[in-house]
């Protein structure tokens, strides 16, 4: 059929594109820009690298559990802990939302709907105050080694250790890694499940030869919805860590405090551009191994 | 979802938006409403709250019986002086009234940032009490008006320290309560400690002298709880963590949320910490002259007492500090822990407390910072 | 469901909901710690309502959710239309792109490039104070609008185009087109982006610390900035009551959906049966 049919004419949705077209130009681009721009200018606003360089050479000395006293690249050191404790909550977030996605997407409609309900709740509180609670709960004279004690278990020590601000990103993140996957899972098709169990498969194979393969697009956009939030988050450290392991978020809005703008700026440049290769190589890792290479 | 509950919940979205906001600052703004924009420390007035005096308010209904105008303040708050100063310094804010420390404002005075105050509007200025007048960061007394004053002092729990380790700031290098103490988490307080610690000047420019402060923090890092802000409240209260140092008022604080099995303790070493918070006028201020007069207002009696009581920390007021309601209210113990005998309180103040440093400095100290926070 | 995913359930559930309980009893604690509790009040709720500057927070954070709601959703809508019937590959690409960069850049590196932009711009028009309720409200509404759309998308995607040219041909005038047969197509979708838009703006802390100014403090920023002195239970008060409010709100909306549901399953019965009882008689003749 032809389109001219239709009494709106192409023009119509052009016109439709415009605003969008130069929001973002304006408030999408245009600030990126900025952020490249100040990274590359000192206070008045003259060319320079050093900033960028800065991030990759300055060096400070650390007490290693030794005691000796060992130098270390600062940035690209905090940098280093930022990715491996947002790929470890992601990991986590991963294996521990994967199941309830999948429970959720396979229960009758009601409890589904509820299940949503309850994922998405904490998500409206803040999340300065939810943070702030996990204080109570962790701490070593806290909720969680009461509940320890009392089921005659000796206590750990969490606050203050890493484990502390992996526990704190996975659970604020959590709901961004459980919605793709369980949306994903609701659109697959049931003859298709069928179909695999007339084939022979068990239930265990029917999840790994076609659930989980077809709901690799949901895994993707959740671990970049968990991962890339929690490089960059600056406030759980604070206070899960005990303030003890900085992060790149803390680093860029410390120097955002200290008023050091350029340098933020080029914290913030630098790790865009490791965010998009990161997230480049993920899509790329993820696609490979489960479509054998071949994009669908 | 269903639409007409959409319906429903987006006009209660709404009518809850404009009723809260009403009491607010976007909506009930008519022609003739002077705006006023204060920023402040958070939790940093008296604010109506367990039945004070609410400032804000008290202001707004007390200007529109005097002056038959009208005023709306919009009070915000920031996080810290570095905070405040950068989010000014950038151009991205204006306000008409601040409030941050002696330092901040020497820094805002030296770079510009300040509008001379014309004290006819602030006759209230002659309650300000002697000793707190000509000090460094404003020697003319043309910038600034002091709000709050104290020290900082360290708070331990007697229940686990030794009366035998108390005195001084060793007590918080002491690897005996390993695991039990805390540090500031800003730079400049913590170099702070360090430096009084070993005696040495808080304001050097001598590179050498805060390297050595920062390999004192690298040391005690390992003995660290951690690097605590306003989280000590909790940590000290619940016997969590047994060493910390803090401003003095907050010690009352926390000594009467305290659980039953802890007995915090305070005292103040030899060389702490002295330090002022003062009311001033930046220069995009838009309306400077009722600026003035909020200022005044806060030195009067009532909202001063309040003020006093509700940040626990001492005033420089002399109505405050002489009134026997306030005496009353904070108790003997608190009046001395707050106003503790000296014997000249400007030669201590100007012997101990921080000063502005250079950029160049600053930007040092900062990367040292970093440092001291990746160890 | 089997027991073992009942019990994995209600252990995920368990962690997401711990620290909400500890907000919620602790909002009735006697003292102002966190850790220590000492007696059974109400009274950090009466205060709540007492303290002007906190209500009026949790008032701006509300107006500012709402407006970049509301704007993501008429924009993103418009959008979306205009995307789907894209038939230039490089303009499409280019769109995905555009839409994809607020939701992969981290919120600091979004809040801060604004933060940059406003500032700058500010200079060079000479303002006193480049960030205020606007600037905000540019950047909640730049971080929402990708969600609005990809939720709005697909469901035209789904959409039968011979439907729109069915109601055109048969008379319907473009706008009369658009809200007879485009709008209840998408609405699924522009409620969901509605709710994500909402539930985004309302939490953000990130990007709001830094566009913020002039006096227009949301709740996270007046949250952050306890720092100096402790966060009062108040904030404990109005989380537990945010969380009853939500919870209140999201569980009408379940029973009403399921009654239409109901509504909308016996209407098909009947009209089956309807039918059949239609067949039989012809059926019978």
């Amino acid at each position: 059929m032809k389109r001219n049919s239709v009494k709106r004419t192409p023009t119509f949705y052009k016109a439709a594109l415009v605003p969008y077209s130069i929001w973002s130009i304006l408030f999408v681009l245009v600030p990126l820009l900025f952020v490249a721009y100040y990274a590359f200018t000192d206070n008045n606003f003259a060319f320079t690298t050093q900033n960028i360089t800065r991030f990759f050479t300055a060096t400070s000395t650390i007490r290693s559990d030794s005691g000796a006293m060992v130098e270390v690249h600062t940035y690209l050191l905090v940098f280093w802990r930022s990715v491996r404790l947002a790929m470890i909550s992601t990991l986590v977030c991963l294996l521990l939302g994967y199941p309830i996605a999948y429970i959720m997407a396979r229960a009758p409609e009601r409890t589904q709907k509820t299940m949503v309900t309850l994922i998405m709740i904490p998500m409206w509180m803040n999340f300065l105050i939810r943070t702030y609670a996990w204080m109570t709960i962790l701490q070593d004279k806290g909720i969680f080694n009461g509940l320890l004690k009392m089921l005659g278990l000796p206590p750990v020590h969490i606050i203050g250790t890493e484990a502390a601000v992996v526990i704190g990103m996975v659970y604020d993140y959590f709901p961004y890694m459980v919605l793709p996957i369980y949306s994903i899972i609701c659109k697959i098709d049931n003859n298709l499940l069928e179909a695999a169990r007339d084939l022979g498969c068990g239930s265990l194979s029917v999840l790994r030869r076609v659930v989980i393969p077809l709901s690799m697009p949901g895994v993707i956009s959740g671990i970049t919805m968990v991962l890339i939030p929690s490089i960059s988050t600056f406030y759980i450290s604070q206070k899960l860590g005990n303030g003890k392991f900085l992060l790149i978020g803390d680093v860029i809005e410390g120097q955002y405090v200290a008023n050091n703008l350029h340098f933020a700026a080029a914290i913030a440049f630098v790790l865009m551009l490791i965010l998009l290769a990161l997230m480049a190589l993920v899509k790329y890792v993820t696609v490979r191994s489960v479509y054998g290479g071949k994009t669908k | 979802m269903n639409k007409k509950f959409l319906a429903v919940l987006l006009a209660l979205v709404l009518a809850l938006c404009i009723s809260l906001a009403g009491c607010g600052s976007v909506a009930g703004i008519t022609g003739d409403t002077l705006v006023l924009n204060v920023y402040n420390w958070g939790e940093y007035i008296s604010d109506g709250s367990e039945d004070s005096f609410d400032t804000i308010h008290e202001f707004e209904a007390w200007y529109l019986e005097n002056y038959g105008q009208p005023v709306k303040v919009n009070y915000s708050t920031f996080a810290s002086n570095e905070d405040m100063y950068s989010k000014i310094a950038s151009g991205a804010v204006s306000y008409d009234v601040l409030i941050p420390s002696d330092y901040m404002v020497e820094r805002m005075r030296q770079e510009g940032m300040l509008a001379p105050l014309n004290f006819d509007n602030i006759p209230n200025y002659k309650n300000i009490d002697d000793g707190f007048k000509g000090l460094y960061y404003d020697p003319e007394n043309e910038y600034s008006v002091p709000y709050t004053y104290g020290m900082v002092g360290v708070i331990y729990d007697a229940n686990v320290v030794d009366e035998a380790d108390v005195g001084d700031w060793d007590l918080l290098w002491n690897e005996k309560y390993k695991n039990k103490i805390l540090q500031f988490n800003n730079s400049r307080d913590a170099f702070g400690i360090a430096l009084y610690k070993e005696g040495m000047d808080v304001n050097t420019t001598d590179h050498a002298v805060w390297d050595k402060a920062c390999d004192d923090l690298i040391e005690q890092h390992h003995l660290l709880y951690g690097l605590v802000m306003d989280e000590i409240f909790n940590l000290m209260e619940s016997g969590e963590a047994a060493i910390g140092s803090y401003y003095a008022g907050d010690y009352l604080t926390m000594r009467d949320a305290q659980a039953s099995d802890v007995d915090l303790q305070f005292y103040y070493p030899e060389r702490t910490n002295l330090y002022i918070d003062a009311m001033c006028i930046p220069t995009c201020a838009q309306h400077k002259e009722l600026a003035e007069i909020f200022i005044n207002y806060m030195l009067s009696e009532e909202p001063a007492v309040a003020n006093a009581e509700y940040t626990g920390y001492a005033s420089p007021n002399r109505v405050v500090y002489e009134s026997e309601q306030y005496q009353e209210d904070m108790g003997e113990e608190a009046m001395e822990i707050l106003y503790p005998e000296m014997d000249d309180f400007s030669e201590m103040y100007n012997q101990y407390a921080y000063r502005n440093l250079d950029v160049e400095t600053l930007h040092y100290i900062n990367d040292l910072w970093e440092n001291v926070k990746i160890n | 469901m089997k027991t073992s995913a009942k019990i994995y359930s209600g252990l995920i559930f368990a962690f997401l909901f711990a620290p909400i309980v500890v907000l919620l009893v602790f909002s009735f604690n006697e003292s102002h710690s966190l850790s220590v509790f000492s007696g059974f009040t109400l009274s950090w709720y009466v205060e709540l309502f007492k303290d002007s500057a906190t209500l009026e927070a949790v008032g701006n954070s509300l107006l500012l959710a709402t407006c970049a709601t509301a704007i993501s959703v008429v924009v993103g809508t418009i959008t979306a239309l205009g995307i789907d019937r894209l038939r230039s590959r490089w303009y499409r690409a280019a769109m995905n792109t555009v839409t994809n960069i607020p939701m992969t850049n981290p919120d600091i590196i979004t809040g801060i490039s604004l933060m940059l932009m406003f500032v700058f711009a500010g200079r060079m028009l000479g303002t006193s104070s480049s960030l205020n309720f606007w600037t905000m409200l540019l950047a909640h509404v730049s971080f929402c609008l990708p969600y609005v759309i990809l939720q709005v998308l697909p469901k035209l995607q789904q959409m039968d185009n011979s439907l729109l040219e069915a109601a055109m041909d048969l008379g319907c005038t473009p706008m009369r087109g658009f809200f007879k047969v485009e709008l209840p197509e998408m609405m699924p979708g522009i409620v969901n982006g509605a709710i994500m838009a909402f539930t985004l703006s309302l939490d953000d802390f990130v990007i709001s610390y830094f566009t913020n100014g002039n006096g227009f403090d949301t709740l996270p920023i007046r949250i952050y900035s306890m720092t100096k002195k402790t966060v009062t239970p108040k904030m404990y008060a109005l989380a537990t009551i945010i969380f009853f409010v939500t919870l209140g709100l999201l569980l009408i909306n379940n029973v009403v959906d399921n009654d239409d549901a109901k509504q909308l399953r016996e209407q098909k019965k009947k009209h089956r049966k309807h039918r059949r009882a239609k067949l039989n008689s012809g059926a019978e003749n």
